[in-house]
């Protein structure tokens, strides 16, 4: 009788389960992780939590390559086949809320408090998207190089300024210890380029583009500061102080680890690796100032809902769970980046007060600068890139910033000034 | 005793085969180097990159990679999915195209000669600047299937396969071979009363052995080896990707180079088999013909 | 007096139709319908991503690709109207973007780019074009084409000469020539960029020791006078066994027989080649220089891989940039308006080559 009873109580159990089952609502989500089992792991995770803590809407994860995301999104969006949750790369989102692609977030007030402004995606006027990390770039170098050659070694409060950065390049050029003194990592092409380079751009007072306007490029990528700071870029690769755009794939992932180049232009996420092989050696330096202050770069990564999905409220939904903070804990555990809030921050070993990398967390937060905020951005940034490459490469400077003005400014016209 | 001449015919073998190895070496050479640095942790690699190491399999040599490829793309997977996918197309490519081939080469019909160069003109269209109106194309095509009737292609095998069926070399490499052909082969079976169907069926393929095997190979290779830009496009889901998209799973901020070669050496095994299994159609074929080197 | 149509022919023709119309079905749909719609994009302002309605623009997005004009700059003059000369004695000019740039006596002029120049007396004279990205693209092409296309064909119709022999161990070599085909080129292109380092690559370090030390390492890849000749060495070196196979096809369809009467009169290698091989190789030959001149002509994906265009345009080509602008940038009709004309060039090409190889009646 009692199994009976028991029998019968599982059959209604696991009827009442098939039958939420039924009743939930599928989520499909596109994350660039694929090939990155840590992530996935982490975000599979994340996910699991969440279908388990309500019984309304099911997300499933589909991963994609991060180096072609963007061109499978735009393919699938061209051929009107988007998810309900998309993973968008933070200076892209304006491109695609322009487009239509994205809907703003339905979330609570002062759910964004205490988020890195570069873990915040706002266009319009509205949040679009909001991110679970960000990450942050900086000089990497050793102690015992700058001491061996009587280099100052900068703070956050007094980074390097110009003069000093480039003295000091010339310095280790001199001592003659390492194929460059510093490595830029051209070999990676690019958002890597906008992304590692327009800060300092600005930090000589030039921009991508005009952000008072944000219809021209003229006066504020081919003006006197632009010129400046394309001078100084060029000398970098023509006097052999960086390798150049010729460099292989390798040699930038290794060079500074194998003690080819003194220093490295390089992200939070190589940290790790430089921390084990160099220990209390290791250096993470400001940006330079070139006047208008450090600058590097902000947003990474982040979550948002497509327009197209038939569950705005359950993507939303999903996002604001993915915001609390032993989520994003675990995401810088996992991955080394930059946890999205201070509270956050503090639950992790490397970027908790006192931890190895807490100051890329201060970084961020204090000098981390958004590239343009405008859907035009995905074609000045190619062209930001090109000018680059070229003036790397020896070209006139002043020639390659027209030519990438005068591009950039093309495509504002062709696209009717992208709506401003 | 040897004959001045056999000494003579000895040496001129011996600057043959000497010709014949150092050509295969320039060939070889970045092979070799896949496959030793499929076997090395990535920091060793890179740096007998800098000498001849980067030929030999010395230092720190294991499978580690081979067995991390695994963990990271679902190898196994995507190797069938091009399989299948390239194994269909190839398979319906040489049914279709030597049957129009046939009929170019064979039978006389009006506006035989426009729609061959219209065919031809194709070959001049590289396939990155029609890309996103194909895209628009199969997006609006009806398909049915386990689910009934659908609209758009994306997401599926046959997305990967029908469009790429008939081509434009295909069909040239079989209509220029068959040109070659006696014509009185054909003109007999006329005769006999064989319609044109039993015609290319019982008298061109039987002779067309060579020419069936090239157009497979290169098939083969263009869409195994050569698919990226379209399965990016068209695809989003993890179960129809192909090979060469998984190249792509490695190159993450910091590549694991160790372990795109060991995925390299991998995805390029099956097409050396489907060579070394197809070239006994060339062997055979030269041993008919005889030629005298 | 009409001729009326025999019912024999009548029956080919539903016979020809018949049998050739599923692979011109399949191709029309997925190929040539695709390209009449990139034909029709090349008229609009069609985007990728863009919520603004498509407009019909004529051929705006031609005369973008093809505007040209000439510009003669006098040299510098000082108030007294000498003119200046530069520590080394040259004539200095006024920079292009003086009239090119915010110059209203110059509307015509504005957003050229200087392509090349040279000097007329004291007089400079720039060649300017409207997207000298472009014409950079163009002109690189045109040389790719030009390097690739005789050296690959005819290193391919040596190898297999060479292979189409009866030898021992010929089956592995003729295996080893094929294999870099097999490769594809997206992973050749990432092999040979560790080949052609500049540093410590392992082309420079071969040349060093087989030289003894004397060579200098150079930056293949990243001079523009070197980078787009290592992307057609490399090209060559990988695509030169496909048309091997080709070739090796065609030289098995030459009678066994037409050698033996050759060998009966006494003719020697040479002359078997130019009597025999040669002419029957006609079609093959045909075959081999128009595919090779195509996939030429569509050089992509090494420069997407290896150099990105760079180092200064020097390895920009035609597709790259239909893709960059298309795809990338979002602009389709920009993409397309370079396809077009693209398509026309190699059309007109290869009516020249077909006119050149035609039968001779």
């Amino acid at each position: 009788m009692k199994n009976i009873i028991k029998i019968g109580s599982a059959i209604m159990l696991s009827t009442l389960l098939t039958g939420t089952a039924l009743a939930e609502a599928k989520l499909s989500m596109w994350y660039h992780g694929a090939g990155e089992q840590v992530s996935i792991d982490i975000i599979t995770g994340v996910i699991n939590d969440f279908n388990a803590s309500q019984d309304k809407w099911s997300v499933e994860l589909e991963n994609f390559p991060q180096d072609t995301y963007n061109e499978s999104v735009v393919a699938a969006a061209f051929a009107g086949n988007l998810p309900d949750i998309l993973d968008v790369d933070g200076p892209v989102m304006p491109n695609w809320a322009w487009a239509g692609y994205m809907s703003p977030l339905d979330l609570p007030e002062n759910a964004l408090d205490g988020f890195l402004p570069g873990a915040i995606g706002k266009w319009d006027g509205k949040v679009y998207s909001v991110g679970m990390w960000d990450a942050a770039l900086a000089i990497f170098t050793r102690k015992s190089i700058l001491e061996d050659h009587g280099i100052r070694i900068p703070t956050l409060d007094k980074p390097w300024s110009g003069e000093e950065f480039n003295a000091a390049l010339e310095t280790i050029k001199a001592g003659g210890k390492f194929d460059y003194p510093i490595d830029m990592g051209l070999a990676w092409t690019g958002e890597w380029f906008p992304y590692a380079f327009s800060p300092f751009l600005q930090s000589f007072g030039g921009d991508i583009m005009d952000r008072t306007t944000y219809t021209t490029a003229e006066g504020a990528l081919n003006g006197d500061k632009a010129i400046e700071f394309g001078n100084w870029f060029q000398n970098l690769f023509t006097n052999k102080l960086s390798p150049g755009s010729s460099q292989d794939g390798a040699d930038r992932d290794s060079g500074f680890i194998d003690g080819k180049y003194a220093m490295q232009w390089n992200g939070n996420w190589a940290a790790l690796p430089a921390l084990e092989k160099f220990g209390d050696d290791i250096l993470f330096l400001p940006a330079p100032d070139f006047g208008e202050g450090s600058k590097i770069g902000a947003a990474s990564w982040q979550f948002g809902v497509s327009s197209q999905s038939e569950h705005k409220d359950g993507a939303s939904a999903f996002i604001e769970f993915t915001m609390q903070d032993k989520y994003l804990a675990q995401f810088s555990e996992g991955l080394g980046l930059i946890p999205a809030t201070k509270s956050a921050a503090a639950m992790t070993e490397k970027y908790k007060a006192g931890g190895p990398l807490e100051m890329f967390f201060d970084l961020s937060n204090e000098q981390g600068v958004l590239r343009p905020v405008t859907p035009g951005y995905v074609v000045a940034a190619l062209d930001f890139e090109k000018a680059l490459a070229d003036i790397s490469n020896g070209a006139d400077v002043v020639d390659a910033l027209d030519a990438a003005v005068d591009a950039i400014d093309a495509d504002v016209v062709k696209n009717n000034n992208y709506g401003f | 005793m040897s004959s001045p001449d056999l000494t003579l015919d000895r040496i001129k073998l011996i600057m043959r085969y000497s010709f014949l190895i150092a050509v295969a070496l320039v060939f070889v050479f970045p092979i070799v180097f896949m496959v030793m640095s499929s076997l090395k942790p990535d920091l060793q690699l890179l740096v007998d990159t800098n000498s001849l190491r980067a030929f030999l399999p010395v230092g720190d040599i294991s499978l580690d990679n081979y067995f991390a490829i695994f963990e990271r793309v679902p190898v196994i997977r995507f190797i069938l999915n091009s399989i299948f996918i390239t194994g269909t197309t190839v398979a319906l490519s040489l049914f279709l195209c030597s049957l129009a081939a046939f009929s170019f080469a064979f039978l006389d019909w009006k506006g035989r000669e426009i729609v061959l160069a219209i065919i031809l003109a194709t070959l001049i269209v590289p396939f990155e600047t029609i890309a996103v109106p194909l895209l628009m194309v199969v997006n609006n095509l009806p398909w049915f299937g386990l689910d009934g009737l659908t609209w758009g292609w994306l997401n599926s095998y046959h997305v990967q396969i029908i469009p790429w069926i008939a081509d434009a070399l295909t069909i040239f490499l079989f209509v220029q071979y068959f040109k070659d052909l006696p014509k009185d082969l054909i003109e007999a079976a006329r005769i006999d009363g064989a319609t044109w169907f039993q015609i290319y069926r019982k008298v061109i393929i039987p002779i067309s052995g060579p020419v069936f095997a090239t157009a497979a190979i290169l098939k083969f290779l263009i869409m195994y080896s050569h698919q990226y830009i379209w399965p990016l496009m068209v695809i989003q889901s993890e179960e129809f990707r192909p090979v060469m998209i998984g190249l792509q799973y490695f190159f993450q901020l910091n590549v694991a180079w160790g372990e795109v070669m060991a995925y390299l050496t991998i995805v390029t095994l099956p097409v050396l088999v489907f060579y070394l299994f197809l070239q006994r159609a060339f062997i055979t074929s030269i041993a008919s013909t005889g030629i005298k080197g | 007096m009409r001729k009326k149509p025999t019912s024999k022919l009548r029956q080919t023709t539903a016979a020809g139709w018949g049998m050739a119309s599923p692979a011109i079905v399949l191709m029309s749909l997925f190929l040539i319908v695709p390209f009449i719609l990139a034909f029709g994009f090349s008229f609009t302002n069609q985007r990728l991503v863009s919520p603004n309605p498509t407009e019909y623009v004529g051929t705006s997005n031609f005369s973008q690709l093809l505007s040209f004009d000439i510009l003669t700059i006098e040299p510098k003059k000082a108030e007294s109207g000498q003119l200046i000369r530069d520590d080394d004695g040259n004539l200095t000019y006024p920079r292009v973007r003086k009239f090119t740039r915010k110059n209203p006596n110059y509307p015509e002029l504005k957003g050229m780019k200087e392509w090349f120049s040279w000097s007329s007396g004291d007089d400079r004279v720039v060649m300017l074009a409207k997207d000298v990205i472009f014409i950079k693209a163009l002109v690189n092409t045109v040389v790719f084409v030009l390097i690739v296309a005789p050296v690959q064909g005819g290193l391919a119709l040596l190898l297999a000469l060479l292979i189409n022999q009866k030898m021992r161990f010929i089956n592995i070599f003729r295996t080893i020539y094929f294999m870099p085909v097999v490769m594809s080129i997206i992973v050749v292109s990432i092999l040979w960029r560790f080949i052609y380092d500049g540093d410590d690559g392992l082309l420079n370090n071969l040349l060093s020791i087989l030289s003894f030390g004397y060579f200098e390492p150079i930056d293949w890849l990243g001079r523009t006078d070197t980078a787009l000749g290592s992307i057609a060495a490399m090209s060559i070196w990988q695509a030169v066994g496909f048309h091997m196979v080709i070739w090796l096809s065609g030289l098995q369809t030459i009678p066994a027989s037409l050698y033996e009467v050759a060998d009966i009169e006494g003719a020697t290698k040479w002359q078997k080649f130019r009597y025999v091989t040669w002419p029957g190789l006609r079609n093959t030959a045909v075959l081999v220089l128009i595919v090779i001149t195509m996939q030429a002509f569509a050089l992509f994906s090494q420069v997407n891989v290896m150099t990105r265009g760079g180092p200064l345009d020097s390895t920009q080509t035609l597709v790259y940039q239909a893709v960059i602008r298309g795809y990338e940038k979002q602009d389709i009709a920009g993409g397309s308006a370079i396809s077009v004309i693209l398509f026309l060039i190699v059309l007109s090409i290869s009516l020249f080559q077909r006119y050149l190889t035609r039968e001779k009646t």
